[in-house]
């Protein structure tokens, strides 16, 4: 431990961030913001990406320095100069996405992230007195179980044992429950909930998810556009008071209603068999059939095999056996192919998957049609004047926020790269749209364009498979409803028939 | 130790939404040419320190070393004539990065395109001196190009690490070539040396007018800008860089990754055979274990300085010429020993790739109020 350190506050402290301002350049990414966390209270943090929430938490766990305004920790003043400072006052962040390492037991994990871990281990002893620790925890994990073999709720559930380990007070938890199922976000907030009423704990939670906030948080607070849009206690706010200070004034896209006829079958998969990284069987002999005019939802726990049956429709992962009929002709995910059957495809992780990160919003949009006229001139020169037109016409119809088409889209928010892969996927004629977790972490206004779109294309005839792991999204749009479980169809009905329970009993493998 | 290290990469993401001034704009650029400048700065400086431990004086040294490359016209002659085939295999590691590919074996498909060279010439001993350059020119590419499209078609088919078949393959181009010069080719007439017979004097393509560089420097040069017109005005350039971007993004396109490989492995093998085609046409006029100088490997370095910019690769291609222009003048006015210039290249070599680490991270580029 370092001399000089202040001493720990006593119980769990509370944070108070005054007037926070944080400036990148001309760009300002806080405004003046105040952030009350009462000791012993569970505090949701809202607003749309972008909004400046992860820039407020980042301030005040040292990983920025503010422009100007101060931070209290258990009321008094601190200057919190880098995460180590922060970790010393009790303060603990927990990501959306995992740290620990995946090798390594969940034991290892935990004692790795000591800052005292010494030179020889003493395993022995570790593991007891980690037994006692978790003894006293309300969360049980297997403590002799690899990282890779438990399933994303546990993880989650590490993360959080972690941070108490390391007798964290204070907890920041950035979405914590976007990659859970409802039931284990339920259990895992639940068991975060009753150490805050216990007085064991402040939590400060990120989400975009009113049922979280209106279920376990105090009191909340909205952010918008880096500036203080509003806070209060829970117990005083409805959903649609939130969701209206968060959007302010900005208009959502309506979503057309549901009309046109089931057409021919335009898309089918049969016997479709397909391996994961490792080799192990992910998609197993699935069959389906999906027609002109009706959106298929398949719905299933992240892990089940839906990822690798979206990488081989769309000519990542190359199937074992089985064979994709698309229109009724064979198909192996060719570009003639693509084009000739009008595919369009919104994989899940838009800069991962469909976009190339240096290169600029421009040329993203024109992957699908740079070898052809006008973007090529004679089939092989580049025409850059077509690229820049079509790319201001797409930036305009899709609202895509840039601040030039020439910007690399690496640089763009989660929600605008979306809009840049559906302008490119739907700005033309589809046949056949295939869309994986199209609306993953991103903020209202995208989601309903997102959705819009969706609905829009099927409206127009388009067969559309729609992969997702948000029920209600699959709910909302699907005509017909199946369930995935270990790479299996295991459920199918139409979207009337079927309530959440029963889907996700199937979810579940029951 | 903390397990917070996942963090400064979602700093990044926030950052470049920021200050759309000069040096938004430029920063890029301005770092691209700061940043190998000063490693190459930082390297002349740590070879001046090894100078002065064998007692010379730096100062000295860097005087001698501009004097030897670029300070007379003999000197200028002698730079852009060690240049021209740097430049040629340079575009051999600059062109497959592109596709995010590393591959290092410049030299061996310099090696197969002089054989290749000089067999077509020994071959067409009966044509016209232009039939005959031609055909060396053809068979040099064909024969370097089909070299390095192994190693693509080795990581495309069988998932062989390209930049470990590539470097291995030079051994074997070498084996090739000490095989034949010894054996089947072998000229009778070669005691000491075991060398190929002759192309011939005619058949030599000779010097550009009125000076003592050869051709070779011009193939290069329009080698390098039609690199870069390729791959940064045509479709296929476009596909090409799509695919070294991000190949999940390639594939949802359906872009044909496996040919785009092929294609780009053919042109920087050919490149490299040219580089080839030349030293023995207008340097050494046969093949033999000469041919083995180097010229692949600094081709190497040339790219990565150039940070695979193939209009870059010229500058910096004279710049590396001109060092190892001056190892003459430094080995009689220094007395320094043969290898010294190989030394500095190795230095470079390093500083170059440690400075990688420094993009995006020097302070005032980043446009910070």
């Amino acid at each position: 431990m370092i001399i000089g350190e202040p001493p720990l506050p006593e119980g769990t402290p509370g944070i108070d961030a005054i007037a926070m301002t944080m400036r990148f350049g001309e760009f300002v990414a806080l405004d003046n913001v105040e952030l009350k966390v009462r000791p012993g209270s569970f505090h949701a943090l809202l607003g749309e990406n972008g909004a400046g929430k992860s820039t407020l938490v980042k301030c005040i766990m040292g990983y920025y320095h503010p422009t100007a305004g101060s931070i209290l920790v258990g009321g008094r003043e601190q200057a919190i100069a880098n995460p180590k400072d922060a970790h010393a006052l009790g303060l603990g962040m927990v990501y959306q996405h995992f740290t620990l390492v995946p090798a390594m037991t969940v034991a290892e994990n935990l004692v790795l992230a000591r800052d005292d871990v010494p030179a020889i281990v003493n395993w022995p002893r570790e593991k007891k007195e980690l037994e006692a620790f978790l003894a006293r925890m309300p969360f049980k994990v297997p403590l002799n179980a690899r990282v890779s073999d438990i399933s994303a709720g546990e993880r989650q559930k590490c993360e959080i044992l972690k941070q108490l380990y390391l007798k964290r007070r204070f907890l920041i938890l950035d979405e914590p429950t976007s990659v859970l199922t409802p039931a284990e976000a339920d259990e895992v907030l639940g068991m975060l909930r009753n150490m805050v009423v216990a007085g064991e704990l402040t939590i400060l939670m990120i989400t975009h998810k009113f049922r979280e906030v209106m279920a376990f948080a105090d009191d909340v607070t909205i952010l918008r556009r880096g500036k203080l849009a509003g806070h209060g206690r829970v117990a005083d706010l409805t959903p649609d008071d939130m969701a209206r200070t968060m959007i302010g004034a900005e208009e959502l896209t309506v979503q057309p209603a549901r009309i046109g006829e089931v057409t021919a079958t335009r898309l089918e998969l049969s016997k479709l068999n397909a391996l994961d990284d490792a080799g192990a069987v992910a998609v197993h002999d699935i069959s389906l059939t999906v027609r002109g005019g009706e959106i298929v939802g398949i719905a299933g726990v992240s892990g089940n095999g839906q990822r690798q049956l979206v990488e081989v429709l769309s000519g990542q992962r190359e199937a074992e056996s089985g064979e994709i009929r698309v229109a009724g002709d064979l198909y192996h995910a060719s570009r003639e192919e693509m084009r000739q059957h009008k595919m369009s495809l919104l994989p899940e992780e838009p800069l991962k998957n469909a976009c190339v990160g240096g290169m600029s919003v421009a040329d993203n949009i024109a992957f699908r049609e740079f070898d052809r006229a006008p973007f090529a001139s004679g089939g092989w020169w580049l025409n850059r004047a077509a690229f820049r037109t079509e790319a201001e016409r797409k930036i305009g119809l899709y609202k895509i926020k840039t601040r030039t088409p020439d910007t690399p889209i690496a640089a763009l928010s989660g929600g605008n790269v979306q809009r840049a892969v559906l302008a490119r996927e739907l700005g033309g004629d589809v046949e056949v749209l295939i869309a994986a977790n199209p609306c993953f972490g991103l903020d209202f206004a995208a989601v309903a364009q997102i959705h819009a779109e969706i609905m829009a294309a099927r409206n127009r005839g388009a067969a559309v498979l729609l992969v997702s792991e948000d029920l209600d999204e699959l709910l909302e749009l699907s005509d017909r409803l199946m369930v995935i479980f270990h790479g299996e169809l295991v459920y199918e009905a139409r979207a009337g028939e079927t309530n959440l329970t029963e889907i996700g009993r199937h979810m579940a493998g029951h | 130790m903390t397990t917070d290290v996942a963090e400064p990469v979602e700093a990044v993401a926030i950052a470049p939404a920021a200050d759309p001034g000069f040096l938004q704009r430029y920063g890029g650029t301005i770092e691209y040419i700061l940043i190998p400048g000063a490693a190459l700065v930082g390297a002349l400086g740590v070879f001046g320190i090894f100078v002065a431990m064998f007692g010379k004086n730096p100062l000295d040294l860097y005087f001698y070393m501009y004097q030897g490359a670029f300070g007379t016209w003999f000197s200028w002659q002698n730079t852009l004539t060690r240049a021209a085939p740097l430049i040629l295999t340079a575009l051999c590691t600059a062109l497959p990065a592109q596709l995010g590919m590393v591959i290092i074996g410049g030299e061996g498909a310099l090696l197969i395109g002089a054989l290749s060279a000089t067999s077509a010439a020994l071959m067409l001993q009966w044509a016209s001196p232009l039939a005959v350059q031609l055909a060396m020119a053809c068979a040099g590419m064909a024969g370097g190009g089909l070299w390095i499209m192994l190693s693509g078609g080795l990581r495309q088919y069988r998932g062989v690490n390209e930049t470990i078949s590539s470097l291995l393959l030079v051994y074997i181009a070498l084996a090739i070539l000490n095989h034949l010069v010894e054996g089947p080719m072998r000229d009778p007439a070669s005691l000491n040396k075991p060398s190929t017979r002759e192309i011939g004097a005619a058949n030599m393509i000779g010097s550009i007018p009125g000076t003592d560089i050869h051709w070779g420097l011009v193939f290069g040069i329009i080698a390098a800008i039609a690199s870069y017109i390729l791959i940064y005005h045509t479709v296929f350039g476009f596909a090409a860089r799509v695919a070294g971007g991000n190949i999940r993004a390639a594939k949802i396109v359906g872009l044909g990754v496996g040919k785009l490989i092929l294609t780009i492995c053919f042109l920087a093998g050919a490149s490299a055979g040219l580089a080839g085609m030349v030293e023995v046409a207008a340097v050494q006029g046969r093949t033999n274990a000469n041919l083995a100088a180097g010229y692949g490997f600094t081709g190497i370095l040339v790219a990565f300085l150039a940070r695979q910019n193939p209009l870059a690769v010229i500058p910096v291609a004279i710049l590396l010429g001109g060092i190892s222009a001056s190892g003459g003048l430094l080995q009689r006015r220094l007395d320094l020993p043969d290898a010294s210039v190989l030394v500095l290249q190795g230095i470079i070599f390093l500083f170059v790739l440690a400075s990688d680490a420094l993009y995006g991270r020097i302070g005032f580029l980043k446009g910070k109020s």
